[in-house]
């Protein structure tokens, strides 16, 4: 099977029920996409297919065919980090970070069909669970990054 | 320095190879000369606490674990503040406990819970990084042939004013580490602090945007297999039997390994197949004698311990019983607390690689050297052929410290049986909903007294249910006679977890009644419920006087002025005398705990008798010494959000003998939607002892929503969570 993920295109020999999250982790290598529930209750496996951000947990890999992911190691153009990234520096988000890739990708995702989000669009929008609560500098630093062109 | 631990190779390079160069350090003896030690980079150790590199660069050294908690950022402060380092230049190192333990427990407590991290190892990691720059100065005097007293340092230069030269901690570092470590060391006035007590950023936020920082369950090692486990769903139970061969040939599947008496695992090439083999695999459990027993079995037990003769005292003043006896008005109220599970973002896991000769651990611990002692009893090896490596901590909460049998023992005996491989275990979240070691389950009963003019003249606080103590350090039950004395955080008798009011005529007891499911410290650890129980009754004693319920408390705080002191900050900020706006319902709630002294206010609205909106919580906090007033301000706030979650949504039932909840579905966390508005009001006023940050203020947040939620609706809830009351947060 052929996955293109960040732009680089990965053969990987798994069983098609597999999740795309664990052949992202554990066939590609990619660990910045974390396993939180495997229900797509907590969306920490967030990634981007073909720019919808998706629970990668609740998707087979054989469902993704020839679809563009993006993971949180492809968000930033080369050393160019994006705007929410930046954004989450400059607000030191991340308390643990654990949920914080997929937190990211979910307002990435977020701020690409809605380039300046209301507080409403956010709450509907950003469904990720963060134990440690770091909800206030999200929301400040989605704000933020909307703010950038 | 006297003992110099020898380290193999081939440790090293397995350790920096799984997490990075800087997670591990490789100590080593120098070819010649005196004693010194130096980093795994060769450059030279000052004190235990700092080591300078000839770039210039600082590495201060930290064996506290950082779950989010931003401890490594604090401790970093602290240790630069007293070192005068370049603060831009600063890296982190993590001895080992087994390092430690080689040299005589050179960094003392890895045990990060308790909000212990800084308030408890404030003063020797100041005293390790004075002592460095008062080294590295003499070095740069000696060679300047100056008294040290006419050098000063800043920002990693040393200078010599009045022959106008200057050197660097790099180009002296050599020389400094060759000298005796100074015994009297002063330090700052934390009044003069230009590092420590600022809002610096976090030193590890880069790694946390873009997917490379490194938690246990990322890690890779050379050949590594990866476990899946399940343990018996009825604690105390064993595993019975299981049929391997069902799933032996299923892909990827290497061994099914029994794990002590109570688990099975599969070790497979990828984690998704050892779970999709271990889900398959046909296990009889012998439950045991726990089989049946549910929720109202245990609710009945606790319920007996209200008005039980025996009970042990946490708090006594005057004669309560007698002052209640003669009382025809009483108020009286019954609570309770569930059973919760921390729910860290990241599953239990451990790594583990295993040899006769020597067994190393890999993965995230709140507490380095038990998880050492976990590691030196599972696989029976002496302490110089073991080791632990922390990793970064996806969440702790206080469920990854040291329990007995718990998930890194299970790594240790899955790895044992599989010699010369690593194994990397992880819990799925139904694994890790089963087993995790839970909120205490408490009931409270409580009975008031008030005198003519509306004072509170007698208090009886009752606490039936489950201690800690008991379970996990049963040598201080026993040392105290049977009592735990950590049940009464935040209404005892004395010290960090102090009762904030004077009643004339008080008794605080507890009968324990301990239940089969394990118990843990879960962020706040028993100040939850008894905040809950004292501020909601508080509120109700109030209002039998007719009385504000902020003028009541005040009367009963003269002898307590720091709590007082956030009680009034709160009330002020808030603006508790002039009325909310419409539709608006305020509350209150104070306490100390782990030496800090906390206070909230909300403001929430309420919509169809049930759904509830917190709009504002004003939190205060006198720790005494803030380190950094903006990580403090997001353990405030992501406080609520733990303590929140709780009171709303959680809670783990048990039937059969197991816990009934197996994932978020059933056990919530608030979103983003449910946040409110958190204005910290940070207010340390100084004095010999330092308060603890990350657990105090959680305890508030509920009581006070619990309050306004009464003055709202008329309607006073006296259990957890809401939910089971139809309530909603919204």
């Amino acid at each position: 099977m052929r996955l293109t993920i960040n732009g680089k295109s990965h053969e990987v020999d798994v069983d098609p029920t597999t999740p795309l999250l664990w052949v992202i982790r554990e066939q590609v290598g990619l660990t910045g996409t974390k396993y939180g529930c495997g229900i797509a209750q907590c969306g920490a496996c967030t990634v981007h297919i073909n720019g919808l951000p998706m629970r990668s947990c609740q998707v087979p890999v054989s469902a993704v065919g020839d679809s563009k992911i993006t993971t949180i190691e492809g968000l930033a153009s080369g050393k160019v980090l994006h705007k929410v990234q930046k954004a989450w520096i400059d607000h030191d988000v991340p308390q643990c970070g654990y949920c914080q890739s997929g937190m990211i990708m979910a307002v990435a995702a977020l701020l690409k069909v809605k380039p300046k989000p209301t507080d409403a669009d956010i709450d509907a929008s950003i469904t990720n669970i963060c134990r440690c609560g770091t909800f206030q500098q999200v929301r400040a630093a989605i704000h933020a990054a909307a703010k950038v062109a | 320095m006297t003992t110099i631990p020898k380290f193999t190779r081939r440790s090293f390079l397995i350790s920096s190879a799984a997490v990075g160069g800087g997670l591990a350090l490789g100590l080593r003896l120098p070819p010649f000369g005196p004693a010194l030690v130096r980093a795994a980079d060769g450059s030279p150790e000052i004190t235990v606490w700092v080591v300078v590199r000839p770039d210039n660069t600082t590495a201060i050294r930290v064996v506290r674990a950082e779950m989010g908690q931003g401890t490594i950022t604090g401790l970093a402060q602290l240790v630069a503040e007293e070192l005068e380092c370049d603060w831009n230049r600063v890296v982190i190192e993590y001895p080992t406990p087994g390092e430690s333990v080689a040299r005589k427990r050179a960094w003392g407590e890895f045990s990060t819970g308790g909000s212990r991290g800084i308030r408890q190892s404030h003063e020797y990691v100041r005293k390790g990084g004075a002592a460095a720059r008062m080294m590295l100065v003499q070095a740069a005097a000696n060679e300047w042939k100056v008294p040290a007293s006419e050098c000063t340092a800043s920002n990693s230069v040393i200078t010599h004013k009045a022959s106008k030269r200057s050197t660097t901690y790099g180009k002296v570092a050599e020389a400094a580490a060759r000298l005796e470590q100074p015994k009297d060391v002063p330090l700052k006035d934390p009044k003069t602090w230009k590092i420590a007590g600022k809002p610096l950023k976090r030193l590890d936020t880069a790694k946390k945007v873009n997917g490379t920082m490194i938690y246990g369950s990322d890690l890779k090692l050379p050949g590594m297999l990866n476990a899946a486990i399940k343990d018996c769903p009825v604690f105390g139970g064993k595993v019975k039997s299981f049929d391997a061969a069902k799933v032996s040939g299923m892909k990827g599947v290497r061994k099914v390994v029994q794990v002590g008496d109570s688990g099975v695992a599969v070790v497979a090439d990828t984690w998704w197949q050892a779970k999709i083999a271990l889900d398959a695999l046909p296990i009889v459990w012998d439950e045991g004698a726990n089989a049946k027993v549910s929720s109202a079995d245990i609710a009945e037990m606790l319920k007996a311990g209200l008005d039980a003769e025996q009970a042990f005292v946490g708090n006594q003043a005057g004669d309560a019983k007698g002052a209640l006896a003669g009382v025809a008005k009483k108020i009286e109220a019954v609570y309770a607390y569930p059973f919760q599970n921390h729910a860290c973002m990241e599953p239990m896991n451990a790594t583990v690689r295993y040899t006769p000769e020597r067994c190393e651990m890999w993965g995230p611990t709140q507490n380095g050297e038990a998880a050492f002692a976990a590691v030196q009893a599972a696989s029976g090896l002496p302490a110089d052929k073991i080791d632990v490596h922390n990793t970064m901590l996806g969440g702790g909460f206080g469920r990854r410290g040291g329990y007995a049998d718990d998930y890194v023992t299970q790594a240790v005996l899955i790895a044992k049986q599989m010699p010369g491989t690593p194994v990397k275990m992880i819990w799925s979240r139904e694994e890790d909903m089963a087993h995790g070691r839970y909120h205490p389950v408490m009931q409270c009963k409580l009975v008031g007294a008030l005198d003519a003019s509306g004072n509170l003249n007698a208090l009886h606080m009752r606490l039936s249910g489950q201690s800690i103590l008991a379970a996990v350090r049963p040598e201080v039950v026993q040392a105290q006679k049977g009592r735990d004395p950590l049940s009464f955080q935040g209404v005892f008798e004395s010290g960090e977890h102090s009762f904030g009011y004077t009643v004339p005529n008080l008794m605080i007891d507890h009968a324990m009644r301990n239940t089969h499911v394990p118990p843990g410290f879960w962020r706040g650890v028993n100040i939850n419920q008894n905040a809950v129980f004292i501020e909601c009754f508080m509120d109700e004693l109030a209002d039998a006087a007719g009385q504000d319920p902020v003028e009541f408390r005040r009367k009963l705080m003269a002898k307590h002025p720091r709590n007082l002191g956030v009680l009034n900050a709160v009330a002020d900020k808030i603006g508790w005398s002039k009325p909310a706006p419409s539709g608006v319902y305020r509350g209150v709630a104070q306490m100390k705990a782990f030496d800090s002294f906390v206070a909230a206010a909300c403001e929430i609205s309420v919509k169809d008798g049930n759904k509830v909106k917190v709009h504002r919580i004003v939190a205060a906090t006198d720790p005494g010494y803030a380190v950094n007033p903006a990580q403090i301000e997001r353990q405030v706030a992501g406080s609520f959000v733990y303590g929140l979650s709780a009171l709303f949504f959680q809670e783990c039932t048990v039937k059969d003998g197991r816990i009934e909840q197996t994932n978020f579905h059933q056990y919530n966390s608030m979103r983003i939607a449910q946040m409110p508005k958190v204005e910290t009001i940070l207010m340390p006023t100084g004095g010999t002892v330092w308060g603890g940050i990350g657990e105090p203020t959680i305890c508030v947040a509920a009581p006070a929503v619990l309050n306004a939620f009464y003055r709202a609706t008329g309607k006073r809830i006296r259990s957890v969570p809401l939910k089971n009351h139809g309530i909603e947060l919204v």
